[in-house]
């Protein structure tokens, strides 16, 4: 027993050695450039991050992991923001990410993060850097826009003065506002509004509330959960009491918005009298297996675009491309992740001159009437993505079925 | 007769001189306490107390909904005050134990095939209290486990030793529940052996193993008949309430009349004592572990069912609450602990109706620290007196 044990050490010993002379020689004089995605691969949003970063790659064989007429060779690292104790993203390994791609001088381009308050903590660790970041799925809009979020955002994100992040879906001051709308259409008078206290969730409670008040909706009452109750029956008797047609959620699916549509249910505010909308935070199977699909049937979600199904044109292509190569449905924000990918590598193209960070970042920057698989669009100078288009899901025999495009 | 006073009669002084009740210490946190109280909680009260006033029925309502959670507390309280009363250990795996039930209660659900649509409430009636005997068998006999390997090796090492291990066991519990949680091991192992009751196991899972897992709602939900309509009461909170107060009577009168009870009261209030009037002490604590784990994974299985969830990490914040409760009761009594959870679950109802959800957690500790400040061993508990 003892000599097979020392047999076997030695032999991983020397494959260890021997894969290490393996990438070494593998090396040439090519000019490398790494992108890197941080998102969280752990959790219950892996089922999204999964077909983001099938994009990704999907998106990099397309050009067979070269730009610029082979002279450039493209790496891709998948880097994952959270943690399996957390079961969600977490602020420290989000910062070890960004310090481990600002550490490495062939990373240039930083796709992510999935979660708003992720970014609060690379972009300015990347801004220092220079690398550029594209984010497929951040929507908290103080990450860009004055305003709109707290105060002294967004300058404080950016310690060295120049922008360095971008993102493809359009911000939740437009996605909030489309909810509020939304929620008009549908006939909603009295609004019962919960947020989980993060930044995207309250963020977007905040914009609905504005404008369902705004169009002449009662607000009913406002509270933010803890994240980490057990249940919220108390709190959904409270609601109850005040007789709403609508219960709206700020949040994600890891809030526990599943217990709160479970305890919601069994105080008796069923689907047929009251309703239960949220962002595209619980736009996901996630939710619905959370919540168990009797419980999210007619549960309303908005999303910051189109479903992936319903895109037109090379949208439609690349939809029946995606579903051919990976046998299963694109999720949400998968597009997002194929034309991040696809904005870094018309940028890289553009810069074979110079292969620097400081010109990759100007040329993502430059991106005008891009033609991408979600339609012609580009960034502006703050950069957010010039698309407006919202869409409308609720889950309807245990899935989610789009139902309109919003304004 | 001269002989009966003896020096030791009731009259002799005691051996520390009785403390005047108003000390510094007490007058300032008195005066602290008046303060508080009149300027800045009045207002609050007054706006809270107008609120009651208003509406009686939400009053009710909140009132029935945090008791019937505050059972389930004080059953859970109960795991960590027994464990407490016995070896002065804080047993930090309790609360993860209590997920592990939520967990097994879910695996042998989906391995019977219980579905609310299609099996009929006499299979669902008679499976469940299989089952809770099942999960209770199972988390007694792990809890007896941990005692043996992890608490009495270190029975006398010091204080910190056994309280880092229980630290250590609580994480070791939390993977076991993400492992079980893990629908793709589960696949793997339907199709090994070719078992479709696995396959539903698998189902139940998902993909995502720290996902919140859904339990199918078995429980009745329909109102209780002798309840007007007006307040909502159904079968579900009434079954978890009378399961959870039955546990806890048991409990109760097997520590308070039992032979096995007594000895374990004798091991709480001294071990070597106790040995030497002939108890097996390591035998009264591995029993004490076993009843502890029961009533844990218990505990698990009806707060599984009543909420309708089973997540990995549901036993640290139960665990939290619970472990609260059994301190404001007076950690070591077991009356102390139920009626502890009992005051934590209404506050907490009370609190998410009047005050905000937010500020449920923050108004739990701020009444803790006010009782401790008072009564620091807990509104039951007693220093050095009758434990367990």
């Amino acid at each position: 027993m003892k000599r097979f044990l020392s047999f076997s050490l030695v032999l991983t010993m020397i494959m260890v050695i021997l894969a290490a002379c393996g990438t070494q020689t593998g090396g040439t004089s090519k000019t490398t450039v790494t992108i890197v995605s941080s998102l969280p691969r752990t959790g219950s949003s892996k089922g999204q991050t999964d077909t983001i970063v099938n994009a990704i790659k999907m998106r990099l064989e397309e050009d067979k992991y070269a730009a610029c007429n082979g002279n450039v060779e493209i790496k891709y690292e998948d880097l994952d923001d959270a943690t399996a104790a957390k079961g969600a993203w977490d602020e420290t390994k989000e910062a070890e990410n960004a310090n481990a791609a600002a550490g490495n001088k062939d990373v240039m381009v930083y796709i992510g993060t999935f979660n708003s308050g992720a970014a609060k903590i690379a972009i300015p660790l990347l801004n220092k850097a220079g690398i550029v970041m594209i984010s497929p799925a951040n929507t908290y809009p103080g990450l860009t826009k004055e305003g709109k979020g707290a105060e002294g955002e967004p300058a404080v994100y950016y310690p060295n003065g120049t922008r360095n992040y971008t993102r493809v879906v359009p911000a939740d001051d437009l996605q909030g506002a489309a909810a509020g709308n939304w929620a008009k259409e549908l006939g909603v008078t009295n609004v019962y509004i919960l947020d989980d206290t993060e930044l995207y969730g309250k963020g977007i409670a905040d914009v609905f509330a504005a404008t369902a008040e705004a169009n002449g909706i009662k607000i009913a009452g406002r509270d933010s959960i803890d994240s980490k109750a057990s249940d919220y029956k108390a709190l959904m008797s409270k609601i109850a009491a005040t007789n709403p047609d609508l219960i709206y959620f700020g949040g994600i699916t890891q809030s526990n918005a599943g217990q709160l549509v479970k305890d919601m249910r069994a105080a008796g505010m069923t689907a047929d009298k009251v309703k239960f909308m949220g962002p595209d935070g619980i736009y996901e199977q996630a939710f619905i297996d959370a919540a168990g699909a009797d419980n999210a049937e007619g549960v309303y979600a908005t999303f910051g675009g189109v479903p992936p199904s319903k895109l037109e044109g090379k949208g439609a292509e690349w939809y029946n491309a995606y579903k051919a190569k990976f046998n299963a449905e694109p999720e949400a924000y998968a597009a997002y992740g194929y034309d991040s990918t696809n904005v870094a590598l018309a940028a890289i193209n553009k810069s074979c001159d110079s292969i620097n960070r400081e010109t990759i970042l100007k040329n993502v920057f430059a991106t005008k009437d891009f033609d991408g698989v979600l339609g012609k669009w580009g960034f502006d100078a703050s950069g957010d993505t010039t698309l407006t288009q919202m869409s409308g899901q609720q889950i309807k025999n245990g899935a989610f079925e789009f139902i309109q495009v919003l304004k | 007769m001269a002989a009966s006073q003896t020096p030791s009669s009731p009259q002799a002084a005691p051996l520390v001189p009785r403390e005047p009740f108003l000390t510094k210490r007490r007058a300032f946190s008195i005066v602290g306490l008046i303060i508080f109280l009149g300027f800045f909680a009045i207002p609050i009260y007054q706006t809270i107390l107008l609120e009651m006033w208003d509406s009686p029925r939400q009053l009710t309502q909140q009132i029935v909904i945090g008791l019937t959670k505050g059972t389930y507390i004080a059953v859970i309280a109960l795991g960590y005050t027994l464990v407490y009363g016995i070896l002065e250990l804080i047993n930090f795996a309790h609360g993860d134990l209590f997920m592990i039930g939520a967990f097994l209660a879910l695996i042998f659900i989906s391995l019977f095939g219980l579905d609310p649509k299609t099996s009929s409430g006499i299979t669902i009636f008679f499976s469940l209290i299989g089952i809770l005997g099942l999960v209770m068998v199972c988390t007694a006999l792990m809890n007896a486990g941990i005692e043996r390997f992890a608490y009495r090796p270190l029975r006398n090492a010091p204080r910190l030793a056994p309280l880092i291990s229980a630290i250590g066991m609580s994480f070791v519990l939390q993977n076991v529940g993400i492992f079980l949680g893990d629908g793709l091991i589960w696949d793997k192992l339907a199709a090994g052996l070719g078992s479709d009751a696995i396959g539903r196991v698998a189902d139940a899972m998902g993909t995502q193993s720290v996902a919140p897992k859904n339990i199918p709602d078995l429980l009745p939900n329909g109102q209780v008949f002798f309840i007007p309509d007006s307040l909502k009461y159904t079968y579900k909170d009434l079954l978890v309430a009378v399961v959870s107060l039955g546990l806890l009577a048991g409990l109760y009168s097997f520590v308070r009349f039992t032979k096995l009870g007594k000895a374990i009261r004798a091991t709480a209030q001294d071990r070597d004592a106790a040995r030497l009037m002939g108890i097996n002490a390591d035998r009264t604590i591995s029993v004490t572990f076993l009843i502890g784990g029961a009533l844990g994974g218990a505990a698990g299985m009806i707060v599984g069912l009543y909420n309708g969830t089973a997540l990995f990490s549901m036993g640290f914040t139960a665990g939290l609450l619970s472990f609260t409760a059994a301190v404001l009761g007076g950690i070591g009594n077991i009356l102390g602990s139920a009626l502890g959870g009992l005051l934590i679950g209404l506050i907490l109802a009370l609190s998410d109706q009047y005050i905000g959800t937010r500020w449920s957690n923050a108004v739990i500790f701020a009444i803790l620290v006010l009782i401790l400040l008072f009564r620091p061993t807990g509104l039951l508990g007693q220093e050095g007196g009758q434990k367990a």
